[in-house]
């Protein structure tokens, strides 16, 4: 084994850590621990001047193992381990000890307490250091298309997206007709657009020679990872297998069918899906209408809000005010959800236009008996009754039914309800946690059409990064498995959560390096420690715990 | 002089760390008593680590992680809180479960992360010093926290632990579902004689003893030890030493 040659670097970042950690005492202090060939400090590492001396230091001393003490590894180890690898030193041979966000900003009142315990921590680094194994990044090659799974607004906005940076895309829906739920709308809120405006992207779609329509078709199966997926569509007359290098799920969502909730006929008690249909053929001329929020949303077996239900009901009541001003208009809902600077003002304005809201309590719910509305009203201690001629329900979006079969095809989770669920609800909103896969629209989450067509728009820019490179390149830092130790008992596989753990032809088990995060889940639980997680490996963590406690 | 505990803080790469850099960023003070260990996922914390923390004499351990939902690796918080909650309940017969905690701090906690380790820091002082440190004779805890650490590490405290979320949440291969309560009830029989197993183990690799002898050290009744005996035999890690009497005496067979 070759002599382990450790620098140590040690930054002041101006004053916000020289003014609270004694940065030179603390560098002569590193040059008394074990392996240290090389210890200094600096005014600014991350600066050219400080770059310079870690890589003179490296030349010159000889070193083998680069240890900086300064900030936080999640901003600036990119930098230092770049410079490693410039200096022909294995980026991985690079340790990082962070001494100002954990030690000089947050113990400003107790400065000696807090120089101890930047020795300790540099302690630490320079110990895990000596432990710390080369290791490779992968690169996959990247096929530069793409696949979107589904044609509603998301889906068409984002493959035009892709198209129109010169991506190809196949575009697959299952229906015959893309656009999605845009077909039965009549108009769209708040500014109540005519939805033929946005239809109008599917011609669009239709005449970019870079999208690879297929409709009436669905998804049988996916395989691969980042940069090669191989999926097979099944269409009406035949099945066809592509290879892409991402996907972007924008399946949409479904309108629950209220058959369970106020004697829903389809006739005078229907949905706002149905009335908008009745609006388009200017069937409305009832003159009692009765809307009811929250069917079947917002309950005991489907806790969520669907977010779009109260706007919709306030432009489709507005809308029939415009068109017959006398028609008594009454709103039963339990909270009114108009977030943003315009849906409330909007509210604002229904409130205005003689449409009345009564509030209904969850536990009392209305109740339509002989051609009567009673509702219990709070303010009142008692039931309230209305006539009607027709009652429209807000009912909220429901996942689709083949979101499961999807989820499992792409190896993603689906949340509690059934939707696609991302790796971050807000550090990576649109990415699913397994590299090259993306979500958007109302797959995740109901969604109006101006968060939709954001939310596309966004995956589209990031399947474009990893599209435009021939190349991907992947972590190194990644499990590994001893096969003199694996005696095949597959826990590793089950508790893998990107399925990135697989049986080869020969019953080995063996990490698809490509898949693997490195989040060390296999290693923890092995049950006969077969698993090492690279970069974090016992002896690494082991020597930290262990250097911590060594006396002096 | 002030007692100045010493805690260890294994904390998540995504959301805790983060959180503990953004209690750096915007300069909220709290207690310099604690050094971090970043790992990318709190799913990677080894029960290993702990009982070899608390071994060494660490005074308090803090495991922070991605509140449930948030994990960046989806799963990786709930299955380290599986494993949190085994170390507990096995630190529980030492009473030295209060100096491990498991806190989820998000990525945008700055405030909170800096609550929880001033808690768990003032906390710790007042449970004083670790009873490792305290006292010189403490070769007891440390053959505890030592059979404790080899049990984590055997096949069926490992396979419980990494398959108690999938049997509970979904069915096993047998198409049946196990219920929390059903799987604990194992769990907890499981944690009790696997620990019992390594101290025995532990104990007769020292010299050879009675089932009369090893039942008073280690503070159990005759005829358990005597099925940990049997048990032991039939996997060929303890065998019978010689037989004083009518006594046999029993020694720990199994190489390290």
């Amino acid at each position: 084994m070759t002599e382990l040659r450790i620098g140590v670097f040690v930054c002041n970042c101006g004053s916000n850590i020289g003014s609270i950690i004694n940065c030179s005492e603390l560098a002569d202090y590193a040059k008394n621990l074990p392996n240290v060939v090389f210890a200094e400090d600096n005014l600014y590492t991350c600066s050219e001047t400080g770059l310079t001396k870690i890589k003179n230091g490296i030349k010159e001393h000889n070193l083998n193992r680069v240890v900086v003490a300064a900030c936080t590894p999640r901003t600036h180890e990119p930098l230092f381990r770049g410079i490693c690898n410039e200096m022909g030193l294995n980026p991985y041979y690079f340790e990082f000890v962070n001494i100002r966000e954990q030690c000089s900003w947050v113990h400003q009142k107790e400065i000696h307490k807090a120089n101890l315990k930047a020795r300790d921590l540099v302690k630490m680094g320079v110990a895990r250091s000596a432990r710390l194994e080369a290791l490779e990044k992968y690169q996959v090659e990247v096929t530069s298309s793409s696949l979107v799974i589904g044609g509603g607004i998301s889906g068409i906005t984002a493959a035009l997206s892709l198209a129109e940076q010169g991506f190809e895309v196949y575009l697959v829906e299952k229906k015959r007709k893309l656009g999605g739920m845009l077909n039965d709308l009549y108009r769209i809120s708040p500014n109540y657009e005519d939805p033929s405006e946005y239809l109008q992207l599917v011609k669009k779609v239709e005449q970019q020679p870079k999208i690879i329509l297929h409709t009436n078709s669905e998804i049988i199966s996916i395989e691969g990872y980042i940069g090669n997926f191989y999926v097979t569509i099944k269409g009406q007359n035949k099945v066809e297998s592509v290879e892409v290098g991402t996907i972007i799920v924008a399946v949409g969502a479904q309108v629950l069918k209220p058959v369970d909730y106020y004697n829903y006929n389809g006739k005078d008690i229907i949905t706002h899906q149905e009335l908008e249909k009745l609006l388009k053929e200017n069937k409305i001329n009832q003159k009692n209408i009765v809307m009811i929020q929250c069917v079947g949303s917002r309950i005991e077996e489907r806790h969520y809000c669907s977010n779009i239900c109260c706007m919709n009901a306030l432009k489709n009541a507005i809308i029939i005010k415009e068109r017959a001003p006398d028609t008594n208009i009454t709103i039963l809902y339990r909270d009114i959800n108009t977030p943003g600077t315009k849906n409330e003002l909007y509210y604002r304005d229904v409130r205005k236009n003689e449409v009345i809201f009564l509030r209904y309590n969850v536990n009392k719910p209305p109740v339509i008996e002989d051609g009567k509305i009673r509702v219990y009203n709070n303010s009142l201690k008692d039931d309230i009754e209305l006539d009607y001629d027709l009652v429209v329900l807000s009912t909220p979006l429901i996942p689709n039914e083949d979101n499961k079969a999807l989820s499992q095809m792409l190896k993603v989770p689906l949340e509690e309800n059934g939707f696609f669920l991302e790796a971050h609800v807000k550090l990576r909103p649109v990415d699913f946690a397994t590299d090259g896969l993306f979500v958007c629209g109302s797959a995740k989450w109901p969604v109006s059409i101006s968060e939709a067509i954001a939310q596309a728009k966004a995956t589209a820019a990031k399947a474009a990064i990893i599209l435009c490179k021939p190349r991907f390149e992947v972590e190194g830092s990644t499990a590994r498995v001893d096969t003199e130790k694996c005696v095949g008992c597959e826990v590793c596989i089950k508790i893998c959560p990107y399925g990135a753990i697989t049986k080869d032809d020969n019953d080995q088990v063996l990490v698809r390096n490509v898949l693997c995060k490195g989040c060390g889940l296999c290693g923890a639980t092995c049950p006969h420690q077969a698993i090492s997680i690279n970069h974090f490996t016992n002896p690494q963590i082991l020597s930290q715990i262990n250097a911590l406690v060594e006396r002096e | 002089m002030a007692f100045k505990p010493k805690i260890v803080g294994f904390l998540c790469n995504w959301c805790s760390y983060a959180g503990a850099d953004l209690a750096g960023v915007s300069r909220i003070q709290y207690p310099p008593n604690i050094r971090i260990i970043r790992l990318m996922c709190s799913g990677r914390v080894e029960p290993f680590f702990v009982f070899e923390a608390l071994k060494q004499g660490i005074d308090g351990i803090i495991i922070m992680g991605c509140h449930p939902g948030e994990c960046h690796y989806m799963s990786g918080n709930y299955e380290a809180e599986i494993k949190f909650n085994f170390i507990k309940k096995m630190l529980n017969f030492i009473n030295l479960s209060d100096r491990i905690t498991l806190k989820w701090v998000s990525a945008s906690e700055g405030i909170r992360f800096a609550k929880v380790v001033t808690e768990f820091t003032e906390f710790i002082k007042t449970l004083g010093k670790s009873p490792i440190q305290k006292s010189k004779n403490n070769s007891d805890l440390i053959f505890s926290l030592t059979a404790m650490q080899q049990s984590m590490n055997n096949y069926r405290m490992r396979v419980l632990m990494g398959r108690k979320r999938k049997i509970t949440e979904q069915k096993n291969v047998y198409g049946e579902k196990v219920s929390i309560d059903e799987f604990e009830e194992l769990e907890n029989k499981a944690i009790i004689d696997e620990y019992n197993r390594e101290r025995i183990s532990l104990i007769l690799k020292k010299h050879p003893l009675s089932v009369k002898n090893l039942a008073s050290s280690l503070d159990l009744d005759e005829k358990s030890v005597l099925d940990y005996i049997v048990w032991l035999r039939s996997k060929g890690i303890v065998d019978v030493d010689k037989i004083q009497g009518l006594t046999p005496y029993y020694i720990s067979i199994q190489e390290d």
